[in-house]
């Protein structure tokens, strides 16, 4: 059993990205994730592990400097919230056109604008619909614990690394805040300088006499060749599709009615199930992991079950409910229920909005 | 006393006839030819071979690298 | 005296300059006479005679060379639009011991990357910067810089820089000189033999200066031209750039050894 602790998830994080070997971590602060970069600086990784940690100019200049050393070959990350998490769009499509490796963090917070302080999930198309230009996706891991924000790191940077794509935690006020145990695992040593290239022999290390040069871009002013590129970004989605998807059922096997949710939300809808079937009601919460890929084809199937109906939670005006009615295709009933702007939904009033939307309506 | 002698390798397909070295030679070697090159450009040539002494001063200002020099000393 | 034909001369053991390897095979996708050639090559060329180049990392920006990567002959990641200053610090904080350096233009350097060029001096990143400044911007087609000279004309100043309206140039070189993190600061030129070697020189040293990790981060200008953009013959232009330019951008070093000289 690894070491047990008491902390807040952004802490949680933090230490986990020194347990896993990071090579560095640049950022900015913003709140509510600040305490990643407090508490990196404080521990002192650099005497720990040798981790690099630098607190940027900016989030662009962070993201910039994440660019630099994935291309490079170096586990590296950086975290944000919501406003900054916009900043780094340029440099996350930038990272996603060159297939570089790299793992960041959006705790997020609510919108639009500089919005509020407080937690939301609001961010979803941001995350899971590209976020910045052109046709690109990276993977979603979305931590419903203090666990998860640990464990996503450790996970987050071998999916990065297995397929040379950026890999995003989304997270939220609520998680990143929230004081949990933890069950820290157990560190894991850097990469030596020998083993980063090896493992990456794509990345820019210095040209070896007698080697061919590497180069780290997403130009190509031959249409041709740019859409050649494409389509092995768009192989490399499907691949990530068919065979990364995860998600927790909880309940479902003879439930009538599923919430769909994730992060602090299937905290929230979970309690609701319990609520719900101390009426007689049987509901069941499916809770996303990965948010891309989206578990489409396992929602699909169950709608042949015995569903009547979806009800997506989240601390939005209604996003992800159209991944969800998408994958259901009309077979079943699909609603939306959330409050937003920093407010966080009770689970009464996540079953109240069951009785009413899917069951009543 | 020794004499100098250079000359100048140009690659005729690569030079854009900018005419940079043209200023650049002290003994005024250099010309743009007034045939064109694949690409149209009127390249650079060695219009007086003779009095070339290998300075390498077109191949240094030479902004795409096309001017190769050579030189040998001669004695008298 | 026998005479010596062209053949006697030009023989492998009387080779006195050629371009080094350093450089790729690829045809620059410079306009003719853009001084953008020249400074590539004297870089490689410092590079080479370093022995750096199994250890270099270059970091391409955005603007008219955007493609260095195609000609300089080590590795080399594209950065976006200004961020070169950050790519190269995230690359030279995870590999302390690589020879890192930025090879910028005025736009990416001077207006939309002003911040990650500020702070990477003023952190005094051990990185080489070595700063093309024209005056303009060359691959969008000639619109105004923010280091286009008061009255010069350009697509977006077609009446000349109005600088109550359009604002000032911006000296960057002279700002960063004035920053605790930069070692060596100074402006050079590539239109004349002369330039070009004093301005090897310079990036030498720059290069030096990393490799003995000195503190600080070496900032090399380099004036120069675009004739296409000021609408010149590549002569004419380096003479107008000799006498509009210069003045406003003198040649020299402004900081030595971290100490400020002019």
């Amino acid at each position: 059993m690894g070491e047990l602790k008491l902390m807040k998830g952004n802490e949680a994080l933090a230490e986990a990205a020194i347990r896993a070997g990071a090579d560095a971590y640049f950022g900015y602060p913003i709140t509510p994730q600040s305490e990643v970069i407090e508490y990196l600086m404080a521990e002192k990784p650099h005497e720990r592990t040798g981790m690099v940690v630098l607190q940027a100019e900016s989030e662009i200049a962070a993201i910039n400097m994440v660019y630099g050393a994935a291309g490079a070959g170096k586990k590296v990350m950086t975290s944000s919230s919501s406003p900054g998490i916009s900043l780094k769009q340029e440099g996350i499509s930038y990272i996603a056109g060159a297939e570089l490796p790299c793992l960041y963090v959006n705790v997020v917070r609510g919108g639009p604008g500089l919005g509020t302080i407080q937690p939301s999930q609001a961010d979803y198309f941001q995350s899971t619909k590209g976020g910045g230009h052109g046709d690109y996706r990276q993977i979603v891991l979305a931590p419903a614990s203090v666990q998860e924000m640990s464990d996503f790191v450790k996970e987050g940077f071998d999916l990065a690394f297995k397929y040379r794509i950026p890999v995003l935690i989304l997270s939220d006020g609520v998680i990143g805040q929230m004081m949990e145990k933890v069950e820290l695992f157990d560190p894991i040593p850097r990469w030596t300088d020998e083993e980063a290239i090896a493992n990456s022999p794509w990345a820019t290390t210095g040209k070896k006499n007698g080697t061919e040069r590497r180069i780290i871009t997403s130009l190509d002013l031959d249409s041709h060749k740019m859409e050649e590129h494409n389509i092995k970004l768009q192989e490399k989605y499907k691949e990530i599709t068919k065979n990364e998807v995860r998600y927790e059922l909880i309940d479902c096997d003879d439930a009538e009615y599923i919430f769909v949710a994730y992060g602090s939300s299937a905290r929230i809808a979970q309690k609701a199930v319990q609520l719900a079937r101390a009426k007689g009601i049987k509901a069941g919460l499916f809770r996303l992991i990965t948010l891309f890929p989206f578990p489409t084809v396992k929602m699909r199937e169950m709608c042949g079950k015995g569903i009547k109906g979806f009800l997506a939670v989240e601390m939005s005006a209604g996003q992800m409910v159209e991944d969800v009615m998408l994958a259901v295709r009309g077979c079943a009933k699909v609603e939306h229920f959330g409050r937003y702007g920093g407010i966080v939904h009770t689970p009464e009033e996540v079953l109240a909005a069951l009785e009413q939307k899917i069951i009543g309506g | 006393m020794a004499k100098v002698r250079g000359a100048i390798v140009v690659d005729v397909e690569k030079c854009k006839g900018c005419g940079v070295c043209l200023p650049a030679c002290p003994t005024d070697v250099i010309d743009l030819a007034s045939e064109v090159n694949g690409k149209g450009y009127h390249y650079a040539f060695m219009n007086q071979p003779d009095e070339c002494i290998g300075c390498s001063n077109c191949a240094i200002v030479c902004p795409d690298g096309v001017i190769t020099v050579y030189k040998v000393k001669l004695n008298r | 005296m026998a005479e010596i034909t062209l053949q006697d001369i030009i023989k492998p053991e009387n080779l006195v300059y050629k371009k080094t390897d350093l450089m790729t095979d690829k045809p620059l996708s410079y306009c003719p006479g853009c001084g953008h050639g020249t400074a590539h090559r004297i870089t490689m060329e410092v590079i080479e005679e370093l022995n750096l180049a199994e250890d270099t990392i270059g970091v391409a920006p955005v603007g008219c060379s955007v493609l260095a990567y195609e000609f300089m002959n080590v590795d080399m990641t594209q950065a976006a639009h200004g961020r070169a200053p950050a790519v190269a610090t995230g690359i030279k904080r995870v590999w302390p011991n690589k020879v890192v350096f930025t090879y910028q233009g005025d736009g990416d350097l001077a207006a939309i990357g002003t911040s990650e060029t500020i702070h990477a001096c003023n952190r005094g990143e051990n990185i080489v910067i070595i700063f093309i400044n024209n005056g303009i911007y060359g691959m969008t087609g000639g619109q105004m810089a923010p280091t286009t000279l008061p009255g010069m004309k350009s697509s977006t100043s077609p009446y000349g820089r109005d600088v109550a309206m359009m604002g000032n140039p911006l000296k960057m070189t002279e700002l960063v000189a004035q920053l605790p993190g930069t070692y060596f600061v100074t402006r050079q030129a590539v239109h004349t033999p002369a330039a070009v070697r004093k301005a090897k020189k310079a990036i030498k040293k720059a290069f030096e200066n990393q490799r003995d990790c000195k503190p600080g981060l070496s900032f090399i200008e380099i004036v120069s031209n675009c004739n296409s953009g000021w609408k010149m013959t590549p002569t004419d232009a380096n003479k107008w750039m000799e006498e509009n330019m210069f003045p406003f951008y003198p040649m020299g070093d402004i900081k030595v050894d971290g100490q400020l000289v002019k």
